[in-house]
């Protein structure tokens, strides 16, 4: 087990942002935490980053508890930070290189620490400014950089912040091909962070759905829809008319259609529910819940 | 390897790359600024003669300049510094990499005491031409220079990271570190002799480290005959390294627990909502 949480509670001054989160990841799964602005996503992530102290709860991050992590702990670990303008003096091959000798210390011969530099610059796509100012670069090109710094220690796991955001198409498909890679070749655990759900459908093995500081569900994504027994929508053209039917049978229903009309169906198009579908479902389940429960408390 | 030197080694050279990248960007302009303003008063002081002495003024402001400077760089430097790297996101990566707390802390020592040379030099080059009388100090009065101006740097250095510690802003920084200066270097016969300034003032300005880096920088460069200009006549040498030391020392015992405590809570969140500040401000 890489991650262990059980019960996690987060308070901030009267405010309860986590009331009981629990959640475990395996070596090796991609887990995508998704969730609505302020459900504690950023919390959690720095609750098991060791960078924040929970109220209360059980965490274990590789065996530790996060807030008594030591160096050898943090050298295990990879994150990849929301960065802004750290460094800005700094060449990008020049940052990269002196970050990834810290980790030198914890090298072993099965996992060899860190990455080789350059080849790193050319994973990530950043070898035509390798010799550029760190402050000089583009909000895309920037965040690469933080994906290389992020992984540059050849991390056991791994946490990725919305690391997609401000990428182009272009970007974010190597982002991904980078993240099945390390996940498959080096054995990578990865909990990251996202708003883009076909991203988090393309790249976890696993989503957590985060709302109100609870975990209100979790499985794969096809666990996930099934968990919502989302309807299917069935679209159709016959004698020049637009048709459009929603149900919980798509074969059944097109196979009645066909038996009515033998012919004069045409553009026939069955769309099963999509992740967003399904996440918007439970979040907006779990907020009416809420609001019930909320109602009750009143009364 | 030792995870510990390795780190300490890899603070030093992040410390040198850091001064190398200073040297040649515009933070540069406010050096030449600064130099042109101490060598202005040096120019105009250079006739006019201390009371009971054969100095010129401008040879006892130029040895207090050099001490003022290593305090004034020794505080505001690493605040500054310290205020802005927690706002731009530079603690929480020395935060995110095993043992990078150590490596960065001692590449803001480093880097800040290079800067805090390179100022001084920069201004004793053309000063020692232009003021008369300080060649006698010979190699000695050199040597004896850079005990005092390590002395002055410990003194400060570990109060300028406390502030840059508690601050909220590089604003706030700027706020708690140049403020206080201002008055405290008025007073600490920097630019005339304090025995100028009434006796009450001479008592406070006597309490801080300023006064005394100055006092230690004028007995290493000027002859012993100026020593009757000082209070009570002496170089008081001991007194000096016994303050700056105080400061020193106590700097050290509090600055380590301020630093671990601000680094300990310092998370994205935190920066995230500076950022937000910082971008209201029109920085960016």
């Amino acid at each position: 087990m890489v991650i262990d949480v059980r019960d996690l509670r987060m308070r901030y001054g009267t405010v309860d942002v986590l009331h009981g989160v629990d959640f475990t990841a395996e070596r090796g799964e991609v887990v995508a935490l998704l969730g609505p602005n302020g459900a504690g996503k950023t919390t959690t992530i720095e609750i098991l980053e060791g960078f924040r102290m929970p109220s209360a709860g059980q965490v274990r991050v590789l065996g530790v508890d996060p807030a008594k992590g030591d160096e050898l702990w943090r050298a295990k670990l990879g994150v990849v930070l929301q960065s802004w303008r750290d460094h800005a003096r700094w060449k990008v091959r020049e940052l990269l290189d002196h970050l990834g000798r810290y980790y030198a210390p914890y090298s072993t011969p099965d996992r060899v620490r860190p990455f080789d530099t350059d080849a790193l610059i050319r994973t990530v796509g950043l070898e035509e400014h390798a010799h550029k100012k760190i402050g000089k670069l583009s909000g895309g090109q920037r965040r690469r950089l933080d994906v290389a710094i992020g992984i540059v220690g050849k991390p056991e796991l791994l946490f990725l912040d919305e690391p997609t955001a401000g990428f182009d198409p272009h970007a974010r498909r190597d982002f991904h091909d980078l993240v099945h890679r390390l996940s498959d070749l080096e054995g990578m655990t990865i909990l990251l962070t996202t708003h883009d759900l076909a991203e988090a459908e393309k790249l976890a093995d696993r989503i957590l759905v985060l709302a109100g500081g609870r975990i209100i569900a979790d499985g794969s994504p096809d666990q996930l829809s099934r968990q919502v027994a989302g309807q299917a929508e069935v679209r159709w053209t016959q004698a020049g008319q637009r048709h459009v039917h929603a149900t919980d049978d798509a074969t059944g229903f097109v196979r009645d259609l066909f038996a009515q009309h033998s012919r004069g169906i045409s553009e026939l198009e069955v769309r099963r529910s999509t992740l967003e579908d399904t996440y918007l479902t439970l979040v907006q389940r779990f907020e009416s819940g809420q609001a019930n429960e909320e109602e009750v408390a009143a009364l | 390897m030792n995870a510990t030197t390795h780190a300490f080694r890899l603070g030093l050279e992040r410390g040198w790359r850091e001064f190398r990248q200073t040297l040649g960007s515009s933070d540069q302009w406010f050096t030449v600024v600064i130099t042109m303003a101490y060598l202005t008063v040096l120019w105009f002081q250079r006739d006019s003669t201390v009371d009971g002495t054969t100095l010129s003024l401008a040879a006892l402001t130029l040895p207090s300049m050099i001490g003022m400077s290593v305090a004034f760089g020794g505080l505001v430097g690493p605040a500054g510094q310290l205020a802005v790297n927690r706002e731009d996101g530079t603690l929480l990566r020395a935060k995110a990499v095993p043992n990078g707390m150590l490596g960065y802390v001692v590449g803001r020592v480093v880097q800040t005491s290079l800067d805090t040379s390179f100022s001084l030099v920069v201004v004793f080059v053309p000063g020692f031409f232009l003021v008369q009388g300080l060649a006698q100090a010979g190699v000695s009065g050199f040597a004896y220079l850079v005990p005092v101006l390590v002395a002055g740097l410990l003194a400060t250095l570990p109060w300028g990271a406390v502030i840059g510690s508690v601050v909220k802003s590089p604003q706030g920084a700027m706020g708690f570190t140049m403020l206080p200066m201002m008055p405290i270097v008025a007073i600490s016969g920097i630019f005339y002799p304090i025995s100028a300034i009434p006796g009450w003032l001479q008592v406070i300005a006597q309490a801080f480290p300023v006064y005394w880096v100055g006092l230690g920088t004028r007995s290493a460069l000027l002859p012993d005959s100026a020593a009757a200009a000082e209070i009570g006549g002496s170089w008081r040498t001991l007194e000096m390294f016994g303050v700056l030391g105080v400061w020193a020392v106590v700097g050290f015992l509090v600055a380590p627990t301020i630093l671990r405590r601000m680094a300990r809570r310092e998370s994205g969140g935190d920066m995230e909502q500076r950022r937000q500040a910082a971008l209201q401000r029109g920085v960016g």
